[in-house]
């Protein structure tokens, strides 16, 4: 059941997204996540639906995995639905149901809302799907590096994240590990009023916690005994370099976004 | 006689369905009787924890069913957790599930969730913890003790539910020998003031060859050997080919037959020394 968990999962592949450079597919999402929000009509909308349709065709990561991603975003979707149908106004009432009013247009500015944000989500998916945690980590502390010129600690801020991404899984299966312990010796965590549940995990979260802890303490005596003193001097194994295809991204970002902008113009 | 514990074709499977579908258990039977100490080998994922975890009702079988005194425990919905106090399981490396203030709480824990008399329960953890040797620190925090005595506290918190099985999946491992030594100890001596059953999982053939009466032998989610030691050591080769190790002596005397020396296969230094007294007696007649 923990184990169900897909947040930040990478789904090796050798897809020509899988190659783009990081640093093109952080920038281009933060382009796409603009654009989205520019979109104003029916046209505008198909072409961003386009874009992200063939971007996942590409990807080859398959369709189910983006929809299960979406799963626990079902009541966010299902409210801003709701919201956006019951409470935009139109000119011509569509039916009345005691004191709500629907509208046409609330209907359709409902879909739209609704698709705006499958696809803002989407998106973010397709990134980390494709995108392995080293590769989107050193983007982005590629991308935030001129940062580092008012001190701030780039290099330090990137590992921190690498490192927490990398753990997620660990410390799943570590909670799925104590909860059987403690299981064992007639721990209940099904039944109860909602006191006694929460009273109930104390015994998981205190060696969780002590666990992780000891960890980070065995990781950092690895990494200093295997000499790591922060970016400082630090060369990579791995270069980022943009190449050919990464340009014909950016200019399709380009034009996306000066399709987009030109459509508003024409009110579609 | 009914057996205490019986596993009936129990299959399982990991993952379902997906492309990381995995088959841990594959139509595995067999049967527990009281006070027995049941060795369980087999290499890295050939099943063990899995088959362990069933036997307390952690796990539910996909198909075939865990019948405790000829009831499964499946049978109705807290009928599993019901199975667990009868059935204690000792995880690997667990003193990491400790988390009281104090051992004695900790140790307390299990006989709680039974729900005893705080008497009945006071009873029980000075008496696991006297098996153990853990008496002294009571009343110190678990996380200031040693490996070895954290080790022992976790063990004390199973046994003072006071199951009639008891399920250890590697207690021993990364202890120094003298660690070792005192667990194992204590191990048999819960087994015979209980007359419980204990099921050990261990990758050290010799504690395993010295301690039990019985053996399982666990490969690709199949049990391929289900005898007394001696029976299950004559099949050295095909566990060397299974990827297990076999004791030390065993190995021993099996170099010795291939060099030309007739002597049985042996797995115990008891038996070794019988032996070789037998062949150096033959000889003076000679």
């Amino acid at each position: 059941m923990l184990k169900d968990i897909t947040l930040g999962q990478y789904f090796p592949g050798k897809s020509l997204i899988h190659r783009l450079d990081p640093r093109t597919k952080l920038i281009f999402l933060v382009v796409f996540i603009v654009a989205l929000f520019l979109c104003s009509g029916w046209v505008s909308y198909c072409v961003m639906l386009f874009t992200l349709s063939a971007a996942i065709v590409l990807s080859r990561v398959p369709l189910k995995a983006f929809f299960k991603g979406l799963k626990p975003l079902l009541f966010i979707l299902v409210f801003t639905a709701v919201l956006n149908l019951f409470f935009t106004a139109g000119e011509k009432p569509l039916f009345t149901l005691g004191f709500i009013t629907v509208y046409p247009e609330g209907i359709i500015r409902a879909v739209l809302m609704l698709l705006r944000i499958m696809m803002l989500v989407m998106a973010t998916f397709l990134l980390t799907y494709t995108t392995s945690p080293i590769a989107l980590t050193d983007g982005l502390e590629s991308l935030l590096s001129p940062l580092k010129k008012i001190k701030l600690p780039v290099h330090e801020l990137s590992m921190m994240m690498c490192i927490a991404l990398r753990f997620i899984p660990t410390l799943i299966e570590e909670t799925d590990k104590i909860m059987s312990a403690q299981k064992a010796r007639g721990a209940d965590f099904e039944t109860g009023s909602l006191i006694q549940r929460v009273k109930a995990l104390v015994p998981i979260l205190i060696p969780l916690f002590i666990s992780a802890f000891r960890r980070a303490d065995e990781l950092a005596i690895a990494m200093e005994s295997r000499c790591y003193q922060g970016g400082d001097g630090r060369s990579k194994m791995k270069l980022l370099r943009f190449k050919g295809i990464d340009l014909y991204v950016f200019a399709f970002a380009a034009v996306m976004v000066a399709g987009v902008c030109l459509l508003k113009n024409w009110g579609l | 006689m009914l057996p205490l514990l019986e596993v009936k074709n129990v299959t399982y499977t990991y993952s379902a369905g997906t492309p990381f579908e995995h088959k841990a258990l594959q139509d595995v039977s067999f049967c527990l009787n009281r006070g027995e100490f049941v060795g369980v080998i087999g290499h890295t994922g050939s099943g063990k924890s899995t088959l362990m975890q069933h036997l307390n009702g952690l796990l539910k079988p996909n198909s075939g069913d865990i019948l405790l005194d000829g009831k499964s425990i499946w049978a109705d919905k807290t009928s599993a957790r019901k199975a667990r106090f009868r059935v204690g399981l000792v995880f690997q490396y667990p003193e990491y599930q400790l988390f009281e203030e104090t051992v004695y709480k900790d140790i307390a824990f299990g006989p709680k969730n039974m729900g005893l008399k705080d008497d009945e329960i006071d009873l029980r953890v000075k008496k696991a913890a006297e098996i153990v040797g853990v008496s002294d620190f009571l009343e110190k925090s678990p996380f200031d003790l040693s490996g070895g005595q954290k080790r022992r506290v976790a063990i004390a918190g199973v046994l003072a539910m006071e199951p009639e099985v008891l399920i250890l999946d590697e207690p021993t491992a990364g202890l120094d020998p003298e660690g070792r030594e005192e667990i194992l100890k204590n191990i048999e001596t819960y087994r015979a003031s209980q007359n419980a059953t204990i099921v050990m999982v261990s990758h050290s053939m010799s504690d395993i060859a010295r301690l039990t009466q019985r053996i399982l032998v666990l490969d690709d989610g199949r049990v391929v050997y289900d005898d007394t030691p001696a029976k299950v050591f004559d099949h050295a080769e095909q566990l060397l080919k299974m990827g297990l190790d076999i004791p030390e002596v065993t190995k021993v005397f099996l170099k010795l037959r291939q060099l030309g020396l007739d002597v049985p296969p042996v797995y115990s230094i008891d038996q070794a020394v019988e032996t070789l007294n037998k062949i150096r007696g033959g000889d003076r007649h000679a």
